[in-house]
């Protein structure tokens, strides 16, 4: 390998990588290295020196690694990779390396941070660098961004090519999924965040995808549902279940997008952009200081659960209604309460409401509205010239987006008990857009990955609190770095002249 | 004589202090070829944006007749889309203006998105699979198919309208206004862009919409050969005023046109 090796040049590479470990520092010595605890009576100040170097440290290490890699001296790479790598693995499983407590708290405490994901990512890392070098070419070509453009769209389109066997096999995992995790009350709960907001991401699909109006403020419209039903139900006189709320609510949210998008929607791009950031700004604020309907930001309690065909998920149900593992011990089998039967019941309702909007999306593609949509997003004044209604093209398109934003705002708050308007703040709405871009424009697949990226991801890495945002800007900067336009950014004719070759029966 | 398809009297547009088109009044045949020629800057495009209802006149009254019903319609009255979807007037744009992501068929779908709206219940029948959206998208992807050969893109049919080279987007263009089914087709420079192999195409695809599908053409254009040899009847503008209204001989003649296209003679006698 070292023949193909130019001869290096050590202080330029030292430079090169202290260049970088300068940066490093000087973007962690702030956030990493300080430390605001809250100690009985006062907040004091810790340092997390070890961490700071440790950062810089590694950072060094990478980069040295990536110009050896970049000027062909892949041996010393994989050699340095693997010692690494060895060592990495020995602070991560102690416990099965060792056997001995002892001897594990000892290995533990060499090892760099703290939270088990962080190290784990560092070896990853490191078992890429070494991969690499095993693998890879000799020098690393720097694309063009239209030829990688181009290479997405393949692989967007290979993707798609296998959607339609992946979109059945993955539907059929969101089914059972929860038969795996039946004891988890942890996975279940963020299996329904993550649920929702691949919810939320087809419904603004429609409109930003499908129909190219940039929308800011989809999040209101999600307020709108979660507020309609949260009124609905807990006001005395009402009362409504949550199944006969749901309607409801989407139509109030479509109404109010019909409503925002009369005046708005002849503006274009940007300025659309911001109108709609406007408006879910104003919605929150209403809620938030419409003391007397919406209890302020106290927010509304109490919020009950739906129920399954009058069976309640308490252990010990109000009177009038029978707990659902009471009525199944007596008419199936035994089964003892469990908190998680809700979750799991929860989990069934939004995955099926995501499939609802999943399967309208997939088929008003192929429908007139939907090809409006697109040609709207295209060219509004060819439309024109063919006797296309925008404003209407428009409004369907605002409309039904609206409405299954106010669908999951409905069951958010049925599954939360609890609606205030700090749920709706613009990072929401900021979130299922970047749910949308990141997955790729009008791609159902793109969506459920980057859904299961950007929410999965933070989740993930809870146990490192402060910095679990980090995971999420990360995962937006890699993204955009590799895939631009959008991680499965590939549009498939909704009709075509000739079947295509690959055995498209029709 | 039959009363004509289109006719126009008395235009003026202005913007602010500019007089763009100044008392303009012509009319147009069914059946036949009508040109709008004149120099650049005469108003040619700014009479055609507000045939299609993408500007609103000054002054002066536009009236379509359709020929089959007799019923009549006010142009300048009219919303643009309504323009394009019950006067059923259908154009094409000077820089082309496709669906460029969207492939040709679909562009050509598309234009037949009001007829489909209505087959599929408004969206809502069509979402359920009711047979009758199925036959109304067959019925629209079989005359989609039928311009397709006529423009000779049926090879490309399933590729990006962004794809295709100039010649062929100009002609897509000319399809997907046929798909709306107009009374009156309005070419904004269909031939600019197009060599002498193309063009001739071109005139020959106006003469079989002329003769085969039975309605008007309102064409404006500046190469002469093309305006020359397929035009019925040409009406010149030069600075937002009508000059001269005739037939390609009578204009050939006309010493109004020379003067404006070649300028003042230089034999002052």
């Amino acid at each position: 390998m070292n023949a193909t090796a130019r001869p290096l040049d050590v202080p330029a590479m030292v430079k090169e990588a202290a260049l970088t470990a300068f940066v490093v520092l000087m973007l962690t010595v702030i956030l990493v290295g300080f430390e605001l605890r809250d100690v009985p009576g006062a907040m004091a100040l810790y340092t997390r020196i070890p961490d700071v170097v440790a950062c810089v440290a590694l950072a060094f290490a990478a980069r040295i690694a990536l110009v050896l890699l970049r000027e062909g001296y892949r041996g010393a790479v994989i050699v340095g990779a693997a010692i690494v790598g060895l060592l990495l693995l020995i602070g991560l499983l102690p416990e099965t390396l060792f056997g001995t407590e002892a001897a594990a708290r000892t290995a533990r405490r060499f090892m760099p941070f703290e939270a088990p994901v962080v190290q784990w990512c560092l070896f990853s890392v490191t078992v890429f660098l070494g991969l690499r070098a095993a693998i890879g070419r000799r020098r690393v070509r720097v694309a063009e961004i239209k030829e990688r453009e181009a290479a997405a769209d393949r692989m967007g389109a290979r993707v798609q090519s296998i959607a339609r066997y992946a979109g059945p096999i993955l539907g059929f995992a969101a089914v059972a999924m929860p038969v795996a995790f039946r004891n988890d009350q942890q996975v279940m709960s963020v299996a329904i965040l993550v649920m929702t907001y691949i919810m939320l991401g087809w419904g603004l699909n429609i409109v930003v995808g499908l129909a190219g109006l940039l929308d800011l403020g989809y999040v209101a419209f999600y307020a709108v549902g979660a507020y309609t039903f949260a009124l609905l139900a807990t006001t005395p006189d009402i009362q409504l279940s949550f199944w006969l709320s749901l309607p409801l609510a989407g139509l109030l949210a479509a109404l109010v997008g019909v409503l925002l998008g009369f005046p708005v929607l002849r503006l274009r791009g940007d300025y659309l952009a911001i109108v709609t950031l406007g408006f879910g700004e104003i919605i929150r604020v209403v809620i938030q200081n419409w003391y007397g309907f919406t209890n302020g930001a106290n927010g509304i309690s109490g919020i009950p659960r739906p129920t399954l065909f009058g069976l309640s998920w308490d252990e010990e149900a109000a009177e009038g209604q029978i707990p659902f593992h009471k009525w199944v011990s007596d008419n199936l089998f035994p089964i003892d309460y469990t908190p998680t039967h809700e979750k799991i019941y929860l989990y069934y309702i939004i995955l099926a409401l995501a499939l609802i909007v999943n399967w309208f999306a997939l088929r008003a593609r192929q429908m007139p509205i939907g090809r409006a949509w697109e040609a709207l997003r295209e060219d509004e004044i060819a439309c024109r010239s063919l006797g296309i209604n925008p404003t209407n093209t428009k409004l369907t398109a605002f409309g039904v987006g609206a409405m299954f934003g106010g669908f999951a705002g409905a069951f958010f708050s049925t599954s939360q008990g609890f609606v205030s308007p700090e749920s709706f703040v613009f990072i929401e709405s900021a979130i299922i857009l970047a749910i949308v871009v990141l997955g790729g424009f009008g791609s159902q697949l793109g969506v459920v990955l980057a859904a299961l990226l950007l929410i999965g991801l933070p989740e993930a890495f809870r146990e490192v609190k402060d910095f679990r945002m980090l995971a999420f800007g990360l995962a937006m900067v890699g993204i955009m770095l590799w895939r631009p336009a959008g991680l499965l950014a590939h549009r498939e004719p909704t009709v075509r002249l000739k079947p295509a070759a690959a055995g498209k029966a029709k | 004589m039959t009363p004509p398809l289109l006719e126009v009297d008395h235009l003026t547009i202005r913007f602010g202090g500019l007089v763009a088109v100044n008392d303009v009044s012509f009319a147009a045949q069914d059946r036949k070829i009508t040109a709008v020629i004149g120099p650049n800057g005469a108003g040619k495009t700014t009479v055609f944006n507000c045939l299609t209802g993408f500007y609103k006149p000054t002054v002066g009254r536009m009236r379509l007749r359709h020929p089959a019903t007799g019923r009549e319609y006010l142009l300048e009255r009219m919303e643009g889309f309504r323009i394009a979807a019950q006067a059923r007037v259908a154009r094409t744009f000077q820089n082309i203006r496709l669906f460029p992501k969207m492939t040709v068929l679909e562009n050509l779908v598309v234009a037949q998105h009001n007829r489909l709206m209505r087959a599929s219940g408004y969206t809502l029948l069509g979402l359920f699979g009711f047979s009758g959206y199925r036959k109304a998208e067959h019925a629209a992807i079989e005359r989609a198919r039928y311009w397709l050969e006529r423009t000779e893109l049926v090879d490309r049919a399933d590729d990006a309208a962004e794809s295709l080279p100039y010649g062929g987007q100009r002609r897509l263009e000319i399809a997907r206004a046929m798909c709306t089914e107009p009374v009156m087709l309005c070419l904004d420079e269909p031939a600019a862009g197009l060599n002498p192999r193309e063009s001739e195409a071109l005139n020959s695809l106006l003469r079989f919409i002329r003769d085969e599908h039975k309605i008007g053409i309102l064409l404006i254009e500046h190469d002469m050969s093309v305006v020359m040899e397929i035009s019925d009847h040409i009406v010149v503008l030069d600075y937002g005023r009508k000059i001269a209204d005739g037939t390609p001989a009578e204009i050939r003649s006309d010493p109004a046109v020379i003067r404006a296209y070649l300028g003042e003679p230089e034999e002052a006698a």
